[in-house]
């Protein structure tokens, strides 16, 4: 479709309005429901990827380095990461504005 | 500790089949059980979906979160529709319309609103038929969809919007949970098995094997729901392994009726660590907490005598 769903028109839609895509909930940006924000001290990071496994968001990604970065697009701010995480190398800080 | 690719959290699947900017509240752990069964399961498998929060946050229009084949369905017939679909599969495949090589896992899932009181004569049905399909139920205790009812799963004395705590009433809920593994299990079906969030290989495990057994299946999934339970939201993955290590709620397996304790603790907590964090429970007294840790132990000790009855048979 290319537009954003909320500039869309009715007569844009599918026929049915049947969605078509797969997975597109993934442009969605849910990430401004988000308070904190999760960042991680790296040379802390052991590389065990708890964190990746119980994002319910499925927002955490492997990094080239074998650590594991945030996509913040999506990322709702919960927290279970920096509860989670082993070494306690994920802290929640607070998003400025 | 030299080779850090060895953790087993790196060897789980990579890709994922439930889209990101799905809109469960902050901290869902229904939302990471589902991503985690999608993952072991991967991408041959249909999805007949009841009404509740997992198709309503999944699947808000104009956008749908999953990369498999989705069907919505009624509150009540989840079980039935998936039902219908691996009939028609195995129609197809007879009629030579369909591979006959290829393995469909047929999924059907549904909150505890769904399984346990709406969805239970569709459900007992679809057992009772012997379909070849995997029934999982997301259990947050309450019909958290719709603003926190209670329903047959939610346990005694927790608080919620149709049973609240108050001066004319101390205690909120007043019965105890249904004990709908034991409902499922009395079918005679090859498996049935409770998983949690928190423990997730032993989820996947048990999803997989479930898939492999022919006949159906039966998952019970204890998913804590910040929400509903009036927590805060990080807490959801520890408050579910505090659920298994206070013998709230045991990770078990039952295989054609021979029960086998999945997750074993050595000691156990005391219930109040798992009543504690939720403000659902903030209204007990002592006396009432004392109830609820004489119900845990006995419904725990019942179930170890099953087990130890299952392993006297098979030695």
């Amino acid at each position: 479709m290319g537009k954003n769903f909320d500039e869309m028109a009715w007569h844009e839609y599918e026929l049915g309005f049947m969605v078509t895509r797969p997975g597109c909930a993934a442009e969605y940006r849910t990430g401004d429901w988000r308070s904190q924000r999760p960042e991680t001290d790296k040379s802390k990071c052991i590389k065990c990827g708890v964190c990746y496994l119980v994002c319910p968001e499925g927002a955490i990604g492997l990094a080239a380095d074998g650590t594991y970065d945030f996509d913040l697009e999506h990322c709702k701010g919960c927290g279970i990461c920096a509860t989670e995480c082993w070494t306690g190398c994920i802290r929640m800080i607070e998003e400025d504005e | 500790m030299e080779n850090f690719n060895v953790f087993a959290a790196k060897l789980t699947p990579q890709q994922e089949f439930l889209a990101g900017g799905h809109r469960a509240c902050q901290g869902c752990a229904e939302l990471l059980a589902v991503r985690l069964v999608a993952k072991t399961l991967g991408h041959d498998y249909v999805i007949a979906n009841a009404t509740g929060c997992l198709e309503i946050v999944t699947s808000s229009f104009p956008h749908s979160a999953w990369k498999v084949p989705w069907i919505h369905v009624a509150f009540e017939n989840a079980a039935a529709v998936a039902s219908g679909v691996e009939a028609g599969i195995r129609v197809l495949q007879r009629k030579g319309r369909y591979p006959v090589q290829r393995k469909v896992t047929v999924v059907a899932q549904a909150g505890d609103g769904g399984t346990v009181d709406i969805g239970l004569q569709a459900l007992s049905g679809a057992l009772e038929r012997g379909h070849d399909m995997v029934y999982i139920c997301y259990d947050n205790e309450a019909y958290m969809n719709t603003g926190i009812q209670r329903s047959s799963s939610t346990p005694y004395g927790a608080t919620t919007t149709t049973s609240p705590a108050g001066k004319a009433d101390p205690l909120g809920q007043h019965t105890m949970k249904k004990n709908i593994v034991e409902i499922a299990a009395a079918h005679n079906i090859p498996y049935v098995a409770t998983a949690s969030p928190s423990y997730p290989f032993d989820l996947m495990d048990k999803v997989k094997k479930a898939a492999a057994t022919p006949g159906p299946a039966y998952i019970h999934c204890l998913v804590p729901c910040p929400t509903g339970w009036r927590m805060a939201p990080n807490l959801a993955v520890s408050i579910g392994r505090i659920a298994v290590e206070s013998k709230v709620f045991p990770l078990y397996e039952i295989e054609n009726g021979d029960y086998r304790m999945t997750v074993t603790h050595k000691k156990h907590r005391p219930v109040v660590d798992y009543l504690k964090p939720q403000g659902r429970f903030r209204h007990l007294n002592e006396a009432q907490i004392a109830r609820i840790q004489e119900q845990v132990d006995k419904s725990y000790e019942r179930l170890q005598k099953k087990v130890k009855m299952s392993q006297n048979e098979l030695d």
